[in-house]
């Protein structure tokens, strides 16, 4: 196993130009962001970069020597080969550090096409053992993975220990319970999933439904979730509703929690992971500002002196001011239902 | 009128529940007379299950092929611990039976050798079916979301010899999990689960609050509660190049799917197809509609 003498990267989401300008300003090492269009797996309406805005992104990202990503992580549809390569050109064309994607056909012509072009694996690309990291590397060159969030520690140091690329894992935010880039739950209620459309459970398919005080929020006007007067409702992402089972009533798949992996910064540093990936490119700018900075906090203590770092109890209250419900885990990092 | 013959295979797909081991043999029994083709065999959802073991899914391997049948060994469709991808490279090494990749290390372990891409490899369009024929793959099962005019763009697409293979009846695994929910559901830790997911042969039904149809959890996969249904849709899909119509076992009906694609390749019109008991039908992904809607073939 490599020993990581180089810092983590923290990697920023950036649905705007304000947020990349946020990122920047909170101490991000690199931003992600997406073309306002279906090559990407935000695909939401008013988010996402222009032309001109990449520009001056880009500019003001190496001016100040960070880095910007580009996701092109959808899956690209039969007969559309055309926006996709336009999307991996224009990447290119622009001045992106990498590009980060998942779909192999798109691989093939970026590795062709740009060979000094950096390739990242998307979390989309749902490699999730050595041996399928490793086949994307010797097809694609790809120089850093995207780790599902589905993976415990052990999994995730395995991992570390044995394959040829860097290694990025998500430290905060909305948190998939689903394989990535696997997941057609949405797709099945509305048509538009996150390999088809970047969308999941997509705001023009939602409804409020208000009734004698109680809120449906209903998904194509399937009820998703069902909140009595004075409870607190959360958008309806498809997973993280209430649904009954043997007529019971509860989230039968997932509460709606965020990732919280702060706490765990020390062990993902010495098992050598490459970056820190913050989710949330549909969120605000203000998000951004705030999660990046109690981060960049974090891993600067981490980097500091990894064995007397100790998450501070403002850093926690930080994000979970963020998280959905108020509520945050270490999801699968730490397998609590094992 | 002449009833004019139509050019298809029928293929099994891998069962996903987990059945008692005589249950499990009875109906591969049962598949073994039938007119099916192809059959996928091979636990593909939860490494814990047992009652089949490798072993045993090889020699039932062994079985079918004697009486005719084209066995494929289908792999994980999501692997996770160190013993997963073990027991994956493993099955991708005996060389008696043609395998079905069900993830890109599977694709990795299986390259320059002919193998089955699965639907979860997600073959969207024809640079991944060029990048996976060249890796070695023979035949690819179309994603489940896709809808019909870019089915017939992808088949326009696809390289030569390359055969396509579409699932037309039988619930839909639409997510996989880190978390097991039949676990959950019954409040059990994964690794401590009592096999619940034995006692729900189609898995468990997981209905809105207003009680309607939804999905289904199986371990830790959740499915389409509505049973996918393009049985009707066979001639259609075979006349725009798809070489095989793939039947995904459920407790009931799984059967009657089969000989209802037999005399639909025949020529003959097929008897009505019911689900097992309950359970609903859709199509909607064929249409461009949500997988969950429903649309009856124009006649």
């Amino acid at each position: 196993m490599q020993t990581r003498t180089s810092p983590i990267d923290l990697v920023a989401p950036a649905g705007s130009l304000a947020a990349l300008k946020a990122a920047i300003e909170a101490g991000a090492d690199t931003v992600y962001l997406g073309l306002k269009n279906a090559t990407n797996a935000r695909n939401f309406a008013g988010l996402n970069f222009t032309e001109a805005d990449i520009r001056a992104g880009v500019e003001l990202a190496h001016r100040h020597n960070r880095h910007v990503l580009f996701a092109i992580n959808t899956f690209v549809q039969a007969g559309r080969m055309a926006e996709w390569q336009a999307a991996v050109d224009a990447a290119h064309d622009l001045g992106a550090d990498a590009v980060i994607m998942a779909d192999p056909g798109l691989l093939a012509y970026a590795s062709d096409r740009y060979p000094d072009l950096r390739l990242h694996l998307s979390v989309q690309g749902s490699a999730t053992h050595t041996d399928a990291i490793e086949l994307m590397k010797e097809q694609f060159g790809i120089r850093r993975v995207v780790l599902p969030r589905v993976l415990t520690l052990t999994e995730i140091a395995r991992i570390c220990a044995n394959v040829s690329v860097e290694v990025e894992v998500f430290g905060f935010g909305s948190l998939c319970v689903m394989a990535e880039g696997r997941c057609l739950l949405s797709s099945y209620a509305t048509g538009d999933s996150p390999n088809n459309k970047g969308v999941c459970s997509p705001a023009h398919a939602v409804r409020w439904v208000e009734e004698d005080g109680r809120m449906d929020a209903r998904l194509s006007g399937i009820l998703i979730d069902r909140y009595e007067p004075g409870e607190p409702a959360a958008y309806p992402t498809l997973c993280k509703g209430r649904f009954e089972v043997d007529g019971q009533a509860d989230h039968a798949l997932e509460e709606p929690t965020s990732l919280n992996a702060i706490g765990l910064l020390p062990k993902l540093a010495e098992m050598g992971v490459s970056a820190i990936k913050i989710e949330g490119r549909q969120r605000s700018p203000a998000y951004v500002t705030q999660v990046v900075s109690t981060l960049r906090a974090a891993l600067d203590s981490v980097h500091a002196d990894a064995s007397r770092f100790s998450p501070r109890p403002e850093w926690n209250a930080m994000l979970a001011r963020h998280a959905e419900g108020s509520q945050v885990t270490q999801g699968a990092f730490e397998r609590p239902w094992k | 009128m002449e009833m004019t013959q139509i050019p298809f295979q029928i293929s099994v797909g891998p069962l996903l529940y987990y059945w008692p081991r005589q249950r499990t043999m009875d109906f591969y029994a049962a598949v073994a007379e039938s007119p099916a083709d192809i059959v996928y065999i091979g636990e593909t959802v939860c490494s814990r299950r047992h009652e089949l073991r490798a072993d045993d899914w090889l020699e039932l391997a062994r079985d079918l092929r004697a009486v005719g049948k084209t066995v494929v060994l289908s792999g994980r469709t999501l692997i996770e611990t160190g013993a997963e991808a073990s027991a994956l490279k493993k099955l991708c090494e005996q060389q008696d039976f043609m395998v079905e990749a069900g993830e890109l290390g599977a694709v990795r372990h299986l390259s320059g050798r002919g193998f089955v891409a699965g639907p979860h490899v997600n073959a969207y369009h024809g640079g991944t079916l060029t990048w996976l024929a060249n890796r070695g793959a023979v035949r690819f099962v179309a994603p489940l979301e896709m809808d019909g005019p870019t089915l017939e763009q992808l088949l326009r697409e696809r390289p030569a010899g390359m055969q396509a293979e579409v699932m037309v009846w039988g619930r839909m695994a639409l997510a996989f999990s880190a978390r097991c929910f039949t676990a959950r559901h019954f409040r059990l830790k994964k690794d401590d689960c009592g096999f619940r997911c034995i006692e729900h042969p189609d898995g468990l039904d997981m209905r809105t609050r207003e009680s309607r149809e939804f999905l289904g959890i199986n371990g830790i996969q959740v499915q389409s509660a509505a049973c996918l249904d393009l049985l009707a849709e066979a001639p259609e899909l075979a006349g725009m190049g798809v070489d095989v119509l793939r039947v995904s076992p459920q407790s009931a009906g799984t059967l009657e799917a089969i000989a209802a694609l037999d005399a639909t390749r025949r020529g003959v019109k097929p008897d009505a197809v019911s689900p097992p008991a309950g359970i609903g039908r859709c199509n909607g992904y064929y249409y461009g509609h949500a997988g969950i809607g429903l649309q009856e073939a124009a006649a």
